[in-house]
């Protein structure tokens, strides 16, 4: 078997390989359905009215996607310069502890002002977590997925620390748990009564700026040329380290945009349980849009359209909840073919 | 050159090899006859490699056969291939570096199942090959310490030891001294009179005219032609390579100006090859200075220095009198020093990005290209225009993904980019390496008009004729170190070939 490259993937062969991932990844997780003793149309059937059978479950979605389109977004223009940020989870939780550290009554400040303040200082902190490794990696050629992976553990332990520790809440009737945010520091909710929070609008923003960051910036274009070929980038006089160090900062910040958004806009305190891998997510959400910031969204919603639905359908059908995490992971696998084969034929012999 | 029996021991019929909508070999057939040397000379893009890739079994045609001794050769099974006593040998060599030599040629010949190789065995039979064809070679020697033209005769020796009766030979020459080249061309003798088929794929004509006892012509994936070498000549060869007549390069005299680019012992680390070692030169306005010299001996670490990609670790850089400071590509290209560089896909270009983006690489930054730190697409995209109509480009379209174009086009745009803004200081490195004829042609009159406008040209090319062509003056590289110049005419090949090899004048160490 050998691949040969296509000259160029027609625009149809573009969009029906997505299509056909989509086939393949029902058709697999419907053998898991089938061992699960359930039936695969039913099961389905339950997951979509689960995710967007009703406006509670569009909802829900939406605030589900929310995190996940911020990780999205830091995976996707790290990715894209080849800076291999594995640590948007770590950044996420700095960018809690930030929220709290702030947020908590710190600064006397109305939210007009104080919610911006919290921002550029989450996103800076959050930057500066992944600047490390960067600044290992074009320094001493550390290689950065093993930093970034390992810096998750540690932030997470540090959270610990901090939570059984200095942040603890003296309310808290012992959960290692932070104090809630103050009114001035949260997020409103886009319709009273519901989930749904303007961190999902924030999201949406960030995603269109960080698209015209990467189509229409100098910086954007400084960050696709290192990610496609560093040595010509380097010798066209671009300065290759300088933008490693930004794309950090800038990928970092929006991981922690994450932990911002969860804390100020939903939970309201710092807690272990801030993310569910939200930040691991991320790569799965940025792959699945091959990079594209705009993508992100529609792939962030997806995938956690998944995980709500599949939630909903296990409550019903008794066919346990992780078949969502299947799911994703096997999307994210059949996408990655399908972008395969999209760029390749397939010789056999 | 040598009796031919008449049995053909190869033969293609009717190849025909598409990619999408690109044939790349279209309906090629031909015969390769017992004890004769077939060249296949063709530009870059022609369809060469395509062919032997389908001969040795790395492509499969879409249409036709391969005959191997009158036995159908199964297509995509380079094992068979080799079995049928097919050898080839690669332009980027395909040995273990950390190994003997006796290693790397009995490599693969014997079963895995065997505890121990038989030394002794392997070490007579390759004794007698290499005194049989001329192919002297230490066989406890480890690769890594051989030189280039060694290498090149471990894997002729490596496909003879296979008992090949077939010897694919691509771009041989182009690592090697004239000296070498020479011995290469015994050897094929050699080995042709000991009844072996060779073919030998090259874009030089002269070698071509040398060696070959019949050429094939290819021309964009067909067979433009096929000629008895005896009965043609290099113009009427050139003129079917490219389809129409290829006027050589004139030079006219130019008066000699200031030193432009002064490196006063200059020393780097080691880069692909040996380092610089107090090197001294001047780059004066309105010349051209070659620099011959094997590969490796020290002219990858001089472009690189001059293009900024890599620091001097001693010695002083000046341009127009003035020393420069901090030294990097943004800094060389500040003080007008254009850059072509030897590795146009690796270096040159971002394969990935459109035309436009790698037209404006160097100059993104410039108020021209960008504002407040946001690209001027709709500028950007003019300016691609222009280079690709000033410096007759063919592309799709100036978004087309720069990869999709054939070498040619893409120094043409290299050299739009590096030329548009008129610099004084032009570095060229092998700027014609893999071009065909008529890209060559153009490169060498846009390096002459930018020499008759002024510019200070530094050549560094392996191909000496290109070299003894264009320049007004020539240094030769060996082991990091330069010959004094020579003007144009003062050396002879011969004289220059010792100097390359390392031997000769105490140079300018003194």
């Amino acid at each position: 078997m050998r691949l040969e490259p296509k000259p160029a993937p027609s625009l149809a062969l573009t969009l029906l390989f997505p299509i056909a991932a989509i086939v393949a990844t029902l058709l697999i997780t419907s053998l898991l359905v089938l061992a699960a003793g359930a039936s695969p149309l039913s099961v389905f059937y339950l997951v979509a009215k689960g995710a967007a059978g009703s406006q509670f479950a569009l909802l829900e979605t939406l605030t589900r996607a929310t995190p996940l389109i911020f990780t999205g977004l830091a995976v996707a223009v790290a990715f894209r310069a080849k800076l291999w940020n594995i640590g948007a989870e770590a950044q996420l939780y700095v960018g809690g502890i930030v929220t709290v550290v702030l947020g908590t009554g710190a600064l006397p400040l109305p939210s007009i002002i104080l919610i911006p303040v919290i921002m550029l200082a989450v996103m800076l902190a959050g930057g500066l977590l992944l600047l490390g490794p960067a600044i290992l990696k074009t320094r001493f050629g550390v290689d950065e997925v093993v930093t970034t992976l390992l810096l998750n553990f540690i932030v997470l332990l540090f959270v610990s620390m901090l939570l059984e520790g200095v942040l603890k809440d003296p309310m808290g009737l012992g959960w290692p748990q932070s104090q809630k945010v103050i009114a001035e520091a949260q997020l409103p909710r886009i319709i009273q009564g519901k989930r749904l929070h303007y961190g999902f609008v924030i999201a949406i923003v960030s995603a269109i700026v960080v698209w015209v960051i990467m189509k229409k910036t100098v910086l954007g274009y400084e960050m696709r040329a290192v990610g496609h070929n560093p040595e010509g980038a380097r010798f066209v006089g671009i300065p290759v380290n300088r933008v490693l160090m930004k794309t950090a900062l800038l990928s970092g910040g929006l991981a922690a945009l994450a932990g911002f958004s969860e804390v100020s806009g939903l939970k309201g305190n710092l807690t272990l349980d801030l993310s569910p891998g939200y930040g691991y997510s991320g790569i799965v959400v940025a792959m699945l849009a091959m990079l594209n910031p705009l993508g992100v969204i529609a792939s962030a919603i997806f995938v956690a359209g998944i995980f709500v639905g599949a939630d909903a359908m296990s409550r019903v059908a008794k066919v346990p909840s992780y078949i969502a995490d299947v799911m994703v992971a096997t999307s994210l696998l059949t996408m990655v073919v399908a972008i395969l084969l999209t760029r390749f034929r397939v010789r056999w012999r | 050159m040598s009796p031919t029996a008449s049995e053909p021991v190869l033969s293609l019929s009717g190849i025909t090899k598409r990619f999408g909508p690109l044939v790349a070999n279209d309906a090629i057939s031909f015969e390769l006859k017992r004890g004769e040397v077939i060249a296949l000379l063709g530009e870059n893009g022609a369809g060469k490699t395509t062919l032997m890739n389908i001969l040795f079994g790395h492509y499969v045609a879409d249409e036709g056969t391969v005959e191997a001794f009158g036995k159908p050769l199964p297509p995509g099974d380079p094992r068979a291939a080799l079995d049928a006593g097919i050898g080839m040998v690669h332009q980027h060599f395909t040995l273990a570096d950390n190994m003997t030599v006796l290693e790397n040629i009995a490599l693969g010949t014997q079963s895995l199942w065997r505890p121990r190789l038989d030394r002794a065995a392997a070490r007579n039979r390759i004794g007698q090959l290499s005194t049989d064809f001329g192919l002297a070679v230490d066989p406890t020697a480890t690769v890594s310490t051989l030189s280039v033209g060694e290498r090149q005769r471990v894997e002729i020796l490596k496909a003879l030891y296979r008992e090949a009766r077939i010897l694919i030979l691509d771009e041989p020459t182009a690592v090697l001294t004239p000296a070498e080249t020479d011995a290469l061309f015994r050897t094929l003798k050699l080995l042709v009179a000991k009844g072996l088929s060779i073919i030998f794929i090259s874009h030089k004509l002269h070698e071509v005219m040398a060696v070959s006892d019949r050429v094939l012509v290819l021309r964009s994936g067909r067979l433009a032609g096929e000629r008895e070498t005896k009965a043609t000549d290099r113009k009427a060869l050139a003129a079917l390579m490219v389809g129409q007549e290829v006027k050589p390069a004139e030079v006219s005299p130019v008066q000699v100006g200031a030193p432009l680019l002064v490196l006063d012992r200059v020393s780097t680390a080691r880069h692909n090859g040996a380092g610089l070692d107090e090197v001294s030169l001047t780059l004066s306005a309105g010349e051209i200075t070659g620099l011959a010299g094997v590969s490796g001996n020290g002219q990858a670490a001089l472009a690189a220095l001059i293009a900024g990609t890599r620091r001097p670790t001693g010695g002083c850089i000046s341009i127009a009198g003035q020393p420069v400071g901090d030294w990097s590509p943004q800094a060389a290209l500040g003080h007008g020093v254009a850059r072509i560089p030897e590795d146009r896909h690796a270096v040159g270009t971002i394969g990935d990005m459109s035309v436009t983006e790698n037209v404006i690489a160097e100059r993104y930054g410039s108020p021209r290209f960008s504002r407040m730190g946001f690209l001027d697409w709709k500028a950007a995209r003019s300016f691609a225009e222009e280079i690709i109509a000033d410096y007759d480009v063919k592309c799709p379209s100036p978004e087309a993904r720069i990869r999709l174009l054939s070498g040619g086009n893409m120094q043409k745009l290299i050299l739009g980019r590096a030329l548009d803004p008129e610099p004084a200081v032009i570095l060229a490195s092998q700027p014609t390496r893999g071009l065909d004829v008529g890209a060559v042609a153009y490169v060498h009159r846009m390096l002459l008009a930018a020499r008759e406008r002024g510019a200070a040209v530094l050549l560094i090319s392996e191909d000496l004729e290109e070299i003894l062509a264009l320049s007004d003056r020539i240094v030769v590289m060996s082991k990091g170190r330069l010959s004094s110049p020579s003007a144009r005419g003062e050396r002879s090949i011969r004289e220059l070939g010792e100097l390359m090899a390392g031997h000769g004048e105490e140079g300018q160490a003194a």
